[in-house]
């Protein structure tokens, strides 16, 4: 819904490390639970890189799936859900998210 | 059309996954991208730029002895209703700031007026559109538009949205939303990252549950199952139902200072 927001902060992220080289290829890793729609993130980008000034940037995504650590039962688990966050274990609520809330530019490519 | 890389079992760089575009390489090595290229390793949080504002907005805050709450929900649950049935509570025992979101109208501002709340307004109208969430950027202009050392809770009205106003800090104490029961009780599963974000949950028009296929305690246990932290206030903002539980929450947030 607000990827168009995220490819500017992207863009803004992108831009503090190239300077003025050419940027070909943008690695973000996002994990399962940041609300980020993969395709509307690619054609929001297809805008804002041009806007931006980077027309040949290339953004490629990395996905990490969330994981749980519980305090009801103390196991950790891979979440399959998009719903929820509970534990799959014993379906506790009690959960701190050990993976799955990244949302960053890990590198860039450039010329 | 930006390449995907899937990485659906999880791991950061396993190589057990369809590869969607056409050529092979592996993860390292880019060279087939462009020759000369050089990598430069980020590892920069996209929010971080947001996140340092509003830590600026926060401190502001708290130099001129502010709490500050972000106000979110749909649209239509009631939140500019709660707001202005609060203002008429508590405005005589603190003085309260209202920036408040709103992608083009000014229509909840004109519900707030008069009732002894400084209003800062806050188009989020872009060109293309209008932004979904307030983030800390645009608070920290609203807020220039509020006498800060003489106030005592600044309220964020943020945009009328369960998802994106979740991501985004404004540099706020504590996150409170309206949700209604006219909403559905499915929506804490279906928007689990806005329910577990907050600190308090009003559970407003309460006075319609007789017309609803749920009861009270049906939504709670649903705010419960992903957020078993928060504090859930049923409430009915037109009939004032409830209403004194929340006033009273709200005097301890501003009195926690």
């Amino acid at each position: 819904m607000h990827e168009l927001s995220l490819c500017r902060a992207i863009a803004g992220v992108v831009k503090h490390h190239a300077g003025d080289r050419r940027v070909d290829v943008v690695r973000v890793r996002v994990g399962a639970l940041r609300q980020v729609v993969p395709d509307s993130l690619a054609f929001c980008w297809t805008i804002v890189r041009d806007d931006e000034d980077m027309p040949g940037a290339e953004l490629e995504l990395e996905f990490v799936r969330a994981e749980v650590q519980c305090s009801g039962c103390g196991q950790q688990s891979e979440i399959e859900s998009r719903w929820s966050v509970a534990c799959p274990r014993c379906t506790s609520a009690d959960v701190t998210v050990v993976r799955g809330e990244e949302f960053l530019v890990t590198s860039v490519d450039v010329t | 059309m930006g390449r995907f890389h899937r990485h659906d079992d999880g791991t950061e760089h396993s190589h057990d996954h369809d590869h969607e575009h056409g050529h092979g390489h592996g993860h390292g090595d880019h060279t087939g991208y462009a020759t000369g290229a050089d990598r430069i390793e980020v590892l920069e949080a996209i929010f971080a730029e947001n996140d340092n504002r509003a830590e600026i907005n926060r401190k502001t805050f708290e130099i001129n002895g502010i709490r500050a709450l972000n106000l979110m929900s749909s649209p239509g649950s009631g939140k500019t209703t709660v707001l202005a049935a609060t203002l008429d509570e508590i405005a005589a025992e603190f003085a309260v700031g209202i920036v408040e979101g709103d992608i083009a109208t000014d229509l909840d501002a004109a519900k707030l007026e008069g009732r002894g709340a400084q209003i800062s307004l806050l188009n989020t109208s872009n060109g293309f559109g209008g932004e979904c969430h307030l983030d800390a950027p645009m608070v920290n202009r609203a807020i220039g538009g509020l006498d800060l050392p003489a106030l005592d809770l600044v309220i964020v009205e943020n945009v009328g949205n369960l998802v994106c106003p979740a991501e985004f800090d404004v540099g706020e104490h504590a996150k409170a939303m309206v949700y209604s029961v006219t909403e559905g009780e499915d929506k804490p599963l279906k928007y689990p990252v806005m329910f577990r974000s907050v600190d308090v949950v009003l559970l407003n028009k309460i006075d319609l549950l007789p017309h609803l296929d749920a009861d009270v305690d049906t939504y709670i246990a649903q705010v419960r199952g992903v957020n078993p932290a928060a504090t859930i206030l049923p409430v009915s903002a037109r009939t004032g139902a409830g209403m004194s539980e929340w006033f009273d929450w709200l005097r301890g947030f501003v009195r926690a200072r």
